[in-house]
């Protein structure tokens, strides 16, 4: 073990209604890559926003270098040598990579040859950068790159990752990798945040476990499986979802044509989706976030229409020009990345947040008069098949926790037993055992007949429960090939945009190439 | 350093209970108000809030007051509800009394039963048209209906002001820039017998009814209250942002324009420049100190009306500065957004060092 360069001992930490972090104490060495694992809610981030100087623990002592620290604020943390990297970016779009950089930092480290200074360390560590591009032009590993040095110019001694490869292709989680490998060798530590095992298996020298906000395990990452990995992170032995492949029947959505212009300034463009789901099969839509998944779900769902009505088909019938509730009418339902806000109305109770979504195929409404009586029921029902922790459907969805509001959304969506169910990041920042259940409820789906399609940006997720993935880069659509044709090499370098040509012939699943 | 933090599940007896306590510290503010005035500030507390309740005239006039801020009060309420800022209800409602009052005036030889619903009527479409400006600018450029609906207020009253001393004028009135007095048929029947108590208040009562209906089991109220609290969430479930804000300005725009018509049909039985006393911006209050809920906005009117009519009481009986009742409606509307803040979040102290 090197010497220690932080200390922590004891760190508690409280809420209203949770205890975040729980007498929890670890170290991290000089010069080594410490991750610290566990599932949402687990408390890493008030951990980190303790030691960043953004929070205050109530009890418990950090020492760095052997000395008392207790930052105030981020800017004496950063005075102290400790650097972070968000997992949402501060930059602004409208200015250049310099001038972003430049407004990150102390002023009077920003002063001199800046410019000089961002190509030196950028070019040293292997993350090229062009100090006079606009941040809107970049790509999100480019962003993250701008962030990272920023970081880097300040000489930290410490650097606090968060989730960084949540955003970046495999290719790109290599150089990521490389460079903080060259940067432990240098003598800089590493506190890596992640739920993602493997990475923290090929990367980490150490591993501190959180579970409820208490420290429940450290250990090797090397030495240990990600399976025994999770189970640490869990608690819990898990059993890995079934893959028993299903025949696909009949086409159910097939989308052809569909270009679509964004809505925002630096939003991507849809061009030319070509994709067929069948009945009975899951296919996944893999991508780096900003690729134009966003728009795609709202092509899908209609809150944009498409230019032509055939341009999305359901069973044949074009729908492309319909509004939601003529598509959920039709027998398409959605699950909406975003669960508070979007998905569900915060502050409305169950009952009214199944009205949002199921008015049309449950008959929640006569004459355009609520049925709440019968709205009440479905929600009751959608709490008790999907094992939704709720004190009541009268309660708001506000009130409910994340893994039980998705749980809750998908429910909702699935119980109208839709012939095409889109889904959106479905167990994106869900615990484990509610991510495992929504993943089986998807499969039972598709096992019975309804054509699912699922956007998302966790491969492993992708791989462990589509029969065919396709990947979306820079707003075109790659062709949907057979999961057990595909390596993760292969999706990566589509991911970073070099496609093949979209499917010519919808369905056909040509061999990939390598 | 104070910090508000938000509560998870915000207590639905303290929103409740909000006006209630915002309308005792309004009460307190009036005490101490009073004490630095140099004015018996429990005689002014008695007259404001309490006198009015104990006379069968005072009580009348409740409903001839709270008529207009009801109606009007329960429209905003739906629009505020779907974050649609119609802040010009004043000028609705002076479209409204123009448009009603116009049918009486051209039909002032005639008379019928079929004459007052067609001033209701009439008033009604004329506060829609004058709702539909803000509510085409808003759907068609995006406009802020805020300013765009404010704005028409000054329009309407200098509109009235112009026919009253042009065409509506009354022909025999001397000159003075009024119209005609309306007849028997075109005047609101009277409730009870001495006082200024009308059938308008009946209405009031019925739009209250409706409201209720329409806000808390209908699908557009479902809609509207969706659009307000997560716009996302509308545009998920189908719901068409352009058609709730035509709706809600509308609708608000026409029960302003009844109250108008009523207004003039009613207390005023003619069409004067003086007519707007600004119920459509008491509305405002009115909508929130109720919850911006159809019986809440009942009680709130009828409350508003009572610091109208007692501190016109007060004005007279101890002689104070004509700016008591707006004082008292503003520091009512104060109260009520303060405690709603802290209903909706805690107060924590933290020690400052710790604010990043």
């Amino acid at each position: 073990m090197p010497e220690p360069l932080l200390e922590l001992d004891g760190i508690a930490r409280a809420f209203p209604g949770v205890l975040a972090n729980d007498d929890i104490s670890f170290s991290v060495g000089k010069g080594e890559i410490h991750a610290l694992l566990g599932e949402n809610g687990a408390g890493k981030s008030t951990l980190v926003k303790i030691i960043y100087g953004v929070l205050r623990p109530d009890a418990g002592a950090m020492t760095l270098r052997g000395k008392p620290f207790a930052p105030h604020r981020p800017s004496e943390a950063r005075a102290e040598g400790i650097g972070m990297i968000f997992q949402h970016f501060s930059l602004f779009e409208a200015l250049t990579v310099a001038e972003n950089i430049a407004l990150g930092m102390a002023p009077e480290l920003a002063k001199g040859d800046l410019r000089g200074r961002i190509v030196e360390v950028s070019t040293r560590y292997g993350l090229r950068l062009d100090p006079d591009l606009m941040v809107g032009d970049l790509s999100v590993g480019q962003r993250q790159r701008v962030e990272i040095v920023r970081c880097l110019l300040q000489d930290p001694q410490l650097i606090i990752m968060d989730e960084p490869t949540s955003v970046l292709t495999p290719q790109e989680v290599e150089v990521l990798f490389e460079t903080l490998r060259r940067l432990a060798g240098e003598g800089c530590s590493i506190l890596y945040i992640s739920h993602k095992l493997e990475e923290i298996r090929a990367l980490c020298d150490h591993a501190t476990i959180l579970r409820g906000g208490k420290v429940v395990a450290t250990c090797t990452p090397a030495e240990e499986t990600a399976r025994s990995l999770a189970e640490m992170m869990l608690g819990e032995s898990l059993s890995p979802p079934a893959t028993d492949r299903r025949t696909p029947g009949e086409v159910r959505l097939r989308l052809d044509g569909l270009s679509m212009a964004s809505e925002t300034q630096f939003g991507t463009d849809l061009e030319d989706i070509a994709l067929e789901v069948r009945s009975g099969e899951i296919v996944g839509i893999a991508g780096v976030a900003g690729n134009g998944q966003t728009l795609l779900m709202s092509a899908l769902i209609g809150e944009v229409r498409a230019a032509r009505p055939d341009a999305i088909r359901l069973d044949g019938r074009p729908i492309g020009r319909l509004p939601p509730h003529g598509r959920r009418k039709a027998g398409i339902c959605f699950v909406p990345e975003e669960r508070l806000g979007h998905a569900a109305v915060p502050d409305m109770s169950l009952t009214e947040n199944v009205i949002l979504s199921a008015r049309m195929r449950k008959n929640l409404s006569r004459n355009s008069f609520l049925n709440l009586q019968r709205a009440a029921r479905y929600a009751g029902d959608v709490v008790a098949r999907f094992g939704v922790k709720t004190a009541g459907v009268d309660h708001a969805a506000r009130s409910l926790s994340g893994g039980n509001l998705q749980k809750f959304v998908v429910g909702r969506e699935i119980m109208q037993e839709p012939s095409v169910l889109v889904a959106s990041q479905p167990t994106w920042g869900v615990d484990a055992g509610a991510a495992a259940f929504i993943q089986e409820a998807l499969i039972q789906l598709a096992k019975d007949g309804t054509a699912v399609l699922v956007i998302s940006q966790d491969l492993d997720e992708l791989f462990a429960i589509s029969d065919r993935i396709a990947v979306i880069a820079n707003g075109r659509l790659s062709a949907a090939d057979p999961v057990d044709t595909l390596t993760i090499e292969q999706i990566g370098l589509r991911m970073g945009g070099q496609a093949r040509g979209r499917a010519n012939a919808p369905g056909a699943a040509e061999p990939a190439h390598a | 350093m104070l910090r508000l933090e938000p509560r998870r599940e915000p207590s639905k007896a303290m929103q409740v209970l909000t006006p209630v306590f915002a309308v005792a510290l309004t009460i307190i503010a009036g005490l101490v108000l009073f004490t630095i005035l140099g004015k018996d500030p429990f005689r002014a507390i008695w007259l404001i809030f309490f006198e009015p309740l104990t006379q069968t005239y005072a009580l009348a006039e409740l409903t001839v007051k709270g008529t207009p801020l009801i109606l009007i009060g329960a429209g905003l309420a739906m629009g505020f509800r779907a974050g649609v800022w119609n802040i010009g209800a004043e000028g609705q409602f002076v479209a409204g009394a123009l448009a009603g009052g116009s049918v009486a005036l051209a039909l002032h030889e005639t008379a019928g039963l079929w004459i007052m619903p067609l001033m209701c009527l009439a008033g009604m479409l004329g506060g829609m048209a004058w709702a539909a400006v803000p509510a085409f600018l808003r759907t068609r450029f995006n406009a802020n209906e805020i300013l765009t609906s404010l704005m028409l207020v000054y329009v309407a009253i200098l509109l009235l002001s112009a026919l009253v001393h042009g065409p509506l004028r009354d022909p025999e009135g001397l000159n003075f820039p009024e119209s005609r007095l309306f007849s028997e048929s075109m005047t609101l029947p009277i409730l009870i017998e001495g006082t200024r108590a009308h059938v308008g208040f009946i209405l009031a009562l019925l739009a209250i009814a409706v409201a209720w209906l329409f806000m808390e089991r209908h699908l557009l109220g479902f809609q509207i209250k969706v659009q307000g609290q997560a716009p996302l969430a509308a545009r998920f479930a189908g719901y068409s942002e352009k058609r709730i804000v035509w709706l809600c300005l509308l609708t608000s725009g026409a029960l302003a324009g009844l109250a108008g018509t009523i207004e003039a049909a009613g207390p005023v039985g003619q069409l004067v420049p003086a007519l707007p006393i600004g119920y459509g911006f008491t509305a405002i209050i009115v909508a929130f100190l109720g919850r911006l809920h159809p019986f809440g906005i009942l009680l709130g009117g009828l409350l508003m009306a009572l610091t109208y009519i007692g501190g016109e009481a007060a004005q007279i009986a101890m002689s104070l500065p004509s700016a008591t009742t707006r004082v008292f409606q503003g520091m009512l509307l104060f109260f009520l957004l303060a405690m709603d803040v802290l209903v909706g979040s805690r107060i924590r102290w933290a020690p400052r060092q710790a604010a990043g």
